[in-house]
């Protein structure tokens, strides 16, 4: 394993990040929507029904929304990469697949995690309040935990994905399930059963979880559980994307 | 001089189609080779079999002496490659793809900068060395690409296409500059194309393949001679037909299309 191979992959990603303007702002569109409509919408409801202010409740949901989002493309930009990127240009390198595989899934990952703290400031603007400061590196771990696991997820479907046909199937079926019943917008207490047992086998409920335990002091599974159940999907997810990434033929 | 690339019995399917059939031949080492065959002959699939982004269903191959399948990562050393499509990092000036293809060969570090100065000046581009490759021609972009290529000194230079869609002035500078290196370094130099009187030229071997079997194999003079041909294009026709090949349009195509309708 070589670091400085792993680490110019690394940099490569996040100068790409910094240096498409339009792109970072163009993707806070869609979590700045999410934010203004749904916590001015449903605030009142929300507060009438005893739950109290909503922005503090949804701003952790949007900030994960933002990661997952982030993550998830950085991974299956490698479909498109395959022909007309890049990709090539290290695959036929004199370098391991493993490399390659984690100077992409760590960039990604970093870059998400950008990506979220710009959601974090802006929230913070819409009313967001943080409830203890020296919980951020807390925060800051799950929101890293949360860009590793869908960025190798990401890679992992784009590395047996052939083309972008496939990518709407994965978004609409896998990727809007996974935030919508997440426990980003509402609270998972209380829910019907069916519903109640998909979030608990959803990852990103746990990385939600978490987050808000850090950020808003309030938590439904446990910091550990959440820790746990993150930290070995993320590893099962490495093991299984850096497979079908060295598998990958084109 | 021995053989630098060798393929036997090369066979590649895809479900049931066979891409590549029983294909045989060899390139000596030094020599400028000519790949040639009409749309969907399996030229390219055989360029990715050789430089290890597909694995063959059945055959032996060596890259200089290494075997592409089992030995990946010394017969990666061995070469560099212009692809059909193209490869740079737009996002990134042209020195940071010099850059990162030099970290990613592993060239010494004391080395790496007057290396890629000289290639950066030697294909024209050293002015323009922290501009985005996105603000680049295609003529420029291949130049880079074959600058990158060559960056690790490889044995072999495999080429697909490099001259597609370039105007005559730039295709002939590129191949000025391919021709050079061949004889300065003795780079082996392996390549594409579909304009056939461009092979006729420059190639001193040539192999035409067809429906993913290697109909002829020699040098052009052979293969006009053989073929009773004034040019080397008729020679071509004639091992090939002249009926028009329908492809049809795979996945990669698809995208292709679509990656043209989004550039525009």
């Amino acid at each position: 394993m070589e670091i400085e191979i792993i680490y110019i992959l690394w940099l490569r990603q996040l100068k790409r990040y910094f240096r498409s303007k339009s792109r970072i702002i163009g993707s806070l569109g869609q979590p700045l929507l999410f934010l203004l409509a749904f916590g001015f919408g449903f605030g009142s409801i929300y507060q009438k029904a005893g739950e109290g202010n909503y922005i503090q409740f949804l701003a952790p949901g949007i900030i994960a929304m933002s990661i997952l989002f982030t993550a998830v493309f950085s991974g299956i930009e490698i479909i498109w990469d395959k022909q007309f990127g890049f990709l090539k240009e290290t695959l036929v390198a004199p370098v391991s697949r493993l490399e390659i595989m984690l100077g992409r899934t760590l960039g990604g990952a970093t870059v998400a995690v950008f990506q979220g703290l710009i959601v974090l400031v802006i929230s913070l603007f819409a009313g967001f309040k943080i409830q203890s400061t020296n919980m951020l590196l807390t925060a800051l771990l799950f929101m890293a935990l949360i860009a590793v696991l869908f960025t190798a997820l990401g890679t992992a479907i784009a590395s047996v994905l052939e083309d972008m046909q496939g990518f709407q199937l994965i978004i609409n079926f896998l990727i809007m399930p996974i935030f919508f019943l997440s426990g980003a917008l509402f609270p998972i207490e209380g829910l019907p059963k069916t519903i109640a047992i998909i979030t608990k086998i959803n990852p990103l409920a746990y990385g939600i979880d978490g987050l808000r335990g850090a950020l808003i002091n309030s938590i439904h599974f446990g910091f550990t559980t959440d820790f746990l159940v993150l930290g070995s999907i993320v590893v099962v997810l490495m093991v299984i994307g850096s497979y079908l990434f060295s598998k990958i033929q084109i | 001089m021995g053989n630098i690339i060798e393929v036997k019995n090369l066979t590649k399917k895809f479900g049931n189609f066979t891409a590549v059939d029983n294909a045989s031949f060899d390139v000596k080492k030094g020599d400028i080779f000519a790949f040639l065959g009409p749309n969907g002959a399996g030229k390219t699939t055989i360029i990715k079999i050789l430089t290890t982004l597909l694995n063959p269903t059945s055959g032996e191959l060596r890259i200089n002496g290494h075997d592409p399948v089992n030995e990946e990562h010394e017969a990666r050393s061995s070469f560099g490659i212009v692809f059909q499509d193209p490869s740079l990092d737009e996002e990134l000036t042209a020195y940071e793809n010099m850059k990162l293809h030099s970290v990613l060969y592993r060239i010494p570090k004391d080395i790496r900068e007057t290396r890629i100065e000289e290639l950066l000046k030697f294909v024209e581009l050293w002015d323009r060395r922290n501009d985005f490759v996105k603000h680049f021609s295609g003529g420029m972009k291949r130049r880079l690409e074959i600058a990158r290529g060559l960056l690790h000194h490889p044995k072999i230079l495999f080429l697909d296409e490099p001259t597609l869609g370039l105007d005559p002035q730039t295709r002939n500078h590129i191949w000025d500059y391919m021709l050079n290196l061949n004889k300065k370094e003795g780079i082996t130099l392996f390549f594409t194309t579909h304009y056939i009187e461009e092979a006729e030229k420059v190639a001193q071997e040539v192999a035409i393949i067809d429906q993913g079997r290697i109909v002829a194999q020699g040098t052009p003079a052979e293969l006009k001679q053989k073929n009773n041909a004034a040019t080397l294009e008729d020679a071509f026709l004639n091992l090939t037909g002249r009926k028009i090949r329908e492809e049809e349009a795979g996945a990669i195509d698809h995208l292709r299309m679509r990656r043209r309708r989004f550039h525009r």
